[in-house]
């Protein structure tokens, strides 16, 4: 094995964890504030076959990216309204969104099925980039670059703001926010609106960078595998950067054990499998008061009548 | 001199129920103004409109002599208006400073350090001492309530509100208590005292408005009025500070606690040693604020949480954990702590709710079928029988009132003849007339002989009903003994943890 | 103005059916949008899918063939809804039971007669261990079940795919493959395959499952004592420990009867419909009992009339996919607005809106 071997397997790391990275993100908020967001694969598979729409047709990434991100906030505040205006089930919302967004994908993607290498590869910024086995991880993409950045900045945001105070107590004790003057609904609705938003430009990751294809489905249940990450992340942005990577090392992995005869599909099997063995190990800790989930994670909060 | 708050003609109404009927008020400043009134009586409404958290459907209210809209807690705040709540909002898994931040910092830019100086400056001015680092889920009830009331005195509030504080504290915290409220009542702050305990009226109000069923009932100066006239008030009959209980011989032990060792939720040793009896035919009380172990004894005895070590014997069989089933089969009725949570299935109806812990047995159920025919003639029977009002036996449980909850829950699990009933705070929240039902029913299983083993925050519940008594402090057994043998200054020592009895045989 | 929520105690069937009824109209009238922004006209959409499904012949005994793989997975669902777990595994299980039927099928080493008995048995089997590996997860350990039988869809369908593209491709067919470019097994020999009501393709014994296990479910849920702890369960977990209830064991045989019937449901589509195993032979069949059972619940009839009508919509959805063109995403689409409606409109059941001012 040599260097390149090892810095191949990193590029893939890389590559295969950001759009994860972004959903969890995402999703960390959500549920920071008390929604339970289901709809997250339906949001990231929205997001990659608008990116590859709005890129091909306007040859612009900036739009694409955009277009990617303004979709998921949209479908997010649908969840939105359902689960916390209307008081909805959260689960059963949330599922819906991701049917409805698997299937508006297929409609929308089937002209573009096939359609001979688009290629929309992404800017590559040449930084620190000749350091051997580490430079890999210094010439990547923006949005590479950009995930990382997110997540210092929301990890900072959420403990260290008033703001972060503000949506935690949302999703820990609603009725404790309200009765100090927190507008309960706006954070939820603002939050559900950052994890449908983050969903779409990690989707939209997927379909300029990691592949710059459109296939049917090609999330194939990343967005889930974004829900678990955030429990195995104990709702920190910063130890989803950790579980984010890990899973795309699993993806490298798997990538390159098919030199080794493998067939590919028990290959593929590993995410999934991986990510329950995750959220065994996640559970026991999760007992413990201080990692726990948020106390009021997927109940809608009533005010009582006035 | 300008009264405070002056409250005009209050009405509110929610579905089915009066909750303040044409209610006037008046705080001045400078005053310690006791509410008084049993549960239901509104208190806790009247003062929720004052801040905000409801909306009167008519009446006015005046803050400093001009007329104001409150509509929601914020604005409450801004006019000086604080309030401490009977459940305490706070966030557990947050620090003491990053609750007052929620509310009360400015900077968006680590807002927790912002809020810290004045938490300890608070804390030293009022005596609130407490760690602005620690987090909510390592404090007692009483360093909880001195977060919530520097919330509520944060920003120079003149008004201060306080609901039912008294329910969760030792006798020794509660002094410290009065001892802050005097303090601030020397600065011409005005506070309200919510309360139903006629003992902590007297030691620290000045006025007092005694409420019942939504309305005033009388507005009296604490020299000018007696216990007894503000029960009478309150109630509107004369109250019978005793229950009626015939002497009665003690049979053999039925309940026997050897030595329980157990963890709370937190890993943390709850129980340390407890040791009793129980005889048929007695009333065995522990008394001690909440918190100090009793949750977790019940849950012992009861099969719900696993004990560390020592015995439970039930009519001389080891149940130590033993399932919760096995228990009950034994003869054990266990009204719970928490009647909602755990003791009634919401979204089910009476009869479904009525045969819980019975429907896996004849007459009931033969060969996992169940008898629908027998479970709904039971339900029936046991409406009338324990008085349950509900439209019919297929209503939903969640449509009932407490007191109605409560008495489904007694006629599950008195109605099988029980030797062992373990009846844990039954009367907490309950109306009077609720709450002499229940005691009734206790006293009345203990005459036909069953071993009644009551746990109970309210001091003069364990001392008029139990035949036996003994108070638990950190996990331990203080002490046991006669209530009549027993000092008023024993039994709050003993509370306070400051003093051990021999165990009384 | 502000609007108010206040509490209902008790909703009128009538009431009931108007609210869902107006939920589905407004789904319809979404997608009907989404229609015409792909350039077809919603009518023309609405009438194919209506007359295929319904009003011909054909398009009702397909509905029938529809319906029961749905009704088979609804009913399970139905049962562990009612306890408040999530199976949203129903889709691999039902893969699951596909896969064993075929195995026993083409290579079990007994009588002929026995063999489809045995492929139901092993069908129900596979679909059970395929649920409980989620269900002592949740059991035991608390782990949130909504993913786990999630991602055991996923590995579900790996595993498919590894077996057709695999070991048991039809060797003797490699140059045989279908029009879509998918790898099948070897066809089932006739007593692998069940009879059909001649002229349509209802395999009626597998039918006759589907009812039958409609009825002794509800018996299940509403007359035993197992059904009494189910909801108890579900409706309060608390009060379940209080009661002494063994909660592990109730989640346990739950999933594996909901996962055993979803099995059967994989058994009825290989040995009735595809005589093989073929990659994509399910239509989300799984997934879509989720609404079936969210929406019929307590009531069987229910669970029936919502059966049909997801059916209907299958069916009229593959008309569709042919005569305009369109993918079989479009159902999933249809699915998420009905259900999103449904959801946005349940509170309207358990509450009066009321305007304050």
């Amino acid at each position: 094995m040599d260097i390149s071997f090892y810095e191949s397997v990193i590029s893939t790391m890389l590559v295969a964890g950001t759009p994860l990275l972004y959903s969890t993100l995402g999703e960390i908020y959500a549920e920071r504030s008390g929604v339970l967001n289901l709809g997250v694969e339906g949001m990231m598979i929205m997001g990659a076959v608008t990116a590859f729409i709005v890129g091909k047709t306007t040859g612009s990434l900036i739009f694409a990216v955009s277009a990617a991100v303004l979709v998921g906030i949209a479908l997010s505040l649908i969840h939105a309204f359902v689960s916390i205006t209307m008081r909805g089930n959260q689960i059963v919302s949330g599922l819906a969104l991701t049917m409805f967004g698997l299937g508006l994908s297929s409609v929308m993607g089937i002209k573009y099925i096939g359609a001979p290498g688009i290629s929309f590869s992404a800017i590559k910024i040449p930084l620190l980039s000749q350091i051997p086995l580490l430079g890999p991880i210094f010439r990547r993409d923006a949005l590479f670059y950009l995930s990382l950045v997110l997540a210092v900045v929301m990890w900072y945001i959420l403990f260290r703001t008033k703001i972060g105070v503000r949506i935690r107590a949302c999703g820990e004790n609603p009725a404790a926010a309200d009765a100090l003057g927190v507008n309960v609904s706006l954070i939820r609705y603002a939050c559900t609106a950052i994890g449908g938003g983050l969903a779409g430009l990690g989707g939209a990751y997927l379909s300029t960078v990691t592949a710059p294809f459109w296939v049917d489905g090609m999330t194939a249940g990343r967005g889930w595998i974004a829900v678990a990450l955030v429990i195995f992340s104990f709702w920190s942005p910063l130890r989803a950067i950790v579980g984010a990577y890990l899973f795309g090392g699993i993806e490298a992995v798997q990538f390159n054990l098919q030199a080794y005869g493998i067939p590919t599909d028990v290959l593929g099997m590993m995410p999934y499998i991986a990510t329950i063995v995750v959220m065994i190990f996640s559970v026991s800790e999760t007992v413990r008061k201080r990692f726990g989930a948020p106390a009021a994670l997927g109940i809608p909060f009533v005010r009582e009548e006035r | 001199m300008e009264p405070l708050v002056r409250m005009v003609g209050i009405r509110k109404i929610f579905p089915g129920v009066v909750a303040n009927d044409n209610v006037d008020f008046e705080l001045m400043p400078g005053e310690i103004h006791a509410l008084l009134g049993e549960n239901g009586a509104g208190k806790t409404t009247l003062m929720n409109i004052l801040y905000g958290i409801y909306r009167p459907d008519s009446g006015r209210i005046y803050v400093k002599g001009k007329e104001v809209s409150i509509n929601c807690p914020a604005d409450a705040m801004k006019l000086g208006i604080g309030m401490v709540h009977q459940n305490f909002l706070l966030i557990d898994r947050f620090t003491v400073a990053e609750n007052v931040a929620l509310g009360f910092a400015k900077k968006q830019i680590r807002p927790d350090v912002e809020v810290k100086k004045r938490i300890i400056e608070l804390g030293e001015r009022y005596g609130l001492r407490v760690d602005p680092d620690a987090y909510i889920w390592q404090l007692s009830a009483g360093e909880k309530q001195r977060v919530e009331i520097i919330k509520a005195l944060y920003r120079e509030s003149d008004v201060l509100i306080l609901d039912e504080p008294t329910s969760v504290l030792t006798p020794i915290e509660v002094s410290e208590l009065f001892s802050t409220l005097r303090k601030l009542k020397s600065e011409g702050k005005g506070i309200v005292f919510i309360t139903h305990k006629l003992e902590e009226v007297f030691q620290i109000a000045d006025r007092i408005t005694v409420m019942r069923k939504g309305k005033v009932v009388g507005v009296k100066r604490r020299e000018e009025t007696s216990k007894e006239e503000l029960a009478r008030m309150m109630v509107g009959r004369e109250v019978i500070f005793r229950v009626e209980k015939k002497e009665r011989e003690k049979g053999p032990v039925v309940l026997e606690v050897v030595d329980l060792r157990a963890l709370n939720d937190k890993g943390v040793l709850a129980l340390k040693g407890v040791s009793f009896k129980v005889h048929s035919g007695e009333i065995f009380g522990i008394a001690g604020v909440a918190g100090n172990g009793q949750k977790e004894l019940v849950e012992v005895i009861t099969g719900l949480r696993k004990a560390l070590s020592g015995r439970v014997l039930i009519n001389g069989i080891d149940v130590t954990n033993k399932s919760p089933r096995e228990i009950g089969l034994l003869g054990t009725a266990h009204i719970p702590e928490e009647r909602v949570k755990m003791g009634i299935m919401p979204g089910m109806d009476l009869a479904e709710n009525l045969v819980l812990k019975r429907y896996f047995l004849p007459p009931f159920c033969r060969k996992g079928v169940l008898d629908m025919r027998r479970i709904k003639s039971n339900a029936e029977k046991l409406r009338t029988e324990y008085d349950i009002m509900a439209p019919s036996i297929r209503t939903k449980a969640k449509f009932l009132s407490g007191g109605n909850i409560q008495r489904l829950i007694l006629a599950r699990e008195l109605s099988s003849a029980p030797k062992l009933v373990i009846a844990a705070h039954p009367t907490y929240g309950l109306d009077v007339g609720a709450t002499e039902y229940i005691r009734r029913k206790l006293v009345e299983e203990r005459d036909k002989g069953a071993a009644v083993l009551l746990v109970s925050e309210d001091l003069e519940e364990i001392l008029s009903l139990s035949d036996t008594m003994a108070v638990m402090y950190q996990g331990e057994i203080m002490g046991i003994g006669r209530p009549d043998e027993l000092s008023m200054e024993d039994i709050g020592l003993m509370m306070a943890g400051s003093k051990r009895m021999e165990v009384s045989a | 103005m502000r609007i108010a929520f206040v509490k209902k105690e008790k909703v009128s069937f009538k009431r009931m059916i108007a609210v869902r009824a107006a939920a589905i109209l407004l789904a319809l009238i979404s997608v009907g949008i989404i229609f015409w922004f792909y350039g077809a006209d919603p009518i023309e959409v609405y009438k194919e899918i209506f007359l295929g499904a319904f009003g011909t012949k054909i398009g009702i005994s397909e509905t029938i063939v529809k319906l029961i793989p749905l009704l088979l997975c609804g009913v399970g669902l139905a049962l562990v809804f009612r306890g408040q777990i999530w199976n949203i595994g129903a889709e691999g299980q039902l893969v699951l039971g596909a896969i064993a039927a075929t195995g026993v099928g083409l290579w079990a080493p007994i009588p002929s007669y026995l063999v489809i008995p045995a492929m139901f048995l092993s069908g129900f089997l596979a679909g059970a261990a395929w649920a409980f590996i989620p269900a002592v997860l949740r059991a035991k350990m608390n782990v949130n079940e909504i993913i786990t039988t999630l991602l055991m869809n996923y590995i579900a369908i790996r595993l498919l795919y590894y077996l057709v593209y695999g070991p048991w491709r039809a060797r003797e067919e490699w140059g045989n493959m279908t029009w879509s470019g998918f790898a099948q097994t070897a066809i089932l020999p006739d007593y692998a395959t069940l009879q059909t009501i001649p002229g349509t393709r209802i395999h009626y014994i597998t039918l006759a499952i589907a009812i039958a296990s409609l009825i002794l479910v509800y018996l299940l849920m509403n007359r035993t004592s197992f059904g009494y702890e189910l909801k108890v369960v579900g409706d309060n977990p608390m009060a379940a420990r209080f009661a002494g209830i063994n909660i592990s064991r109730v989640i346990l045989i739950s999933m594996m009867i909901s996962g055993g019937l979803a099995g059967i449901a994989g058994v009825g589509e290989i040995a009735g419909i595809q005589h093989r195993l073929r990659p994509g032979f399910s239509v989300g069949y799984g997934y879509t009992a989720i609404i079936i059972a969210w929406l019929g619940g307590l009531n069987p009839i229910a669970v029936l009339i919502s059966t049909l009508f997801f059916s209907g919509i299958l069916v009229g959805g593959s008309y569709i996919q042919i005569s305009f063109r369109m993918p079989v995403g479009v159902i999933n689409m249809f699915n998420g607005i009905i259900l999103l409606f449904l959801l946005a409109t349940e509170v309207f059941l358990n509450y009066s809106i009321r305007m304050r001012r």
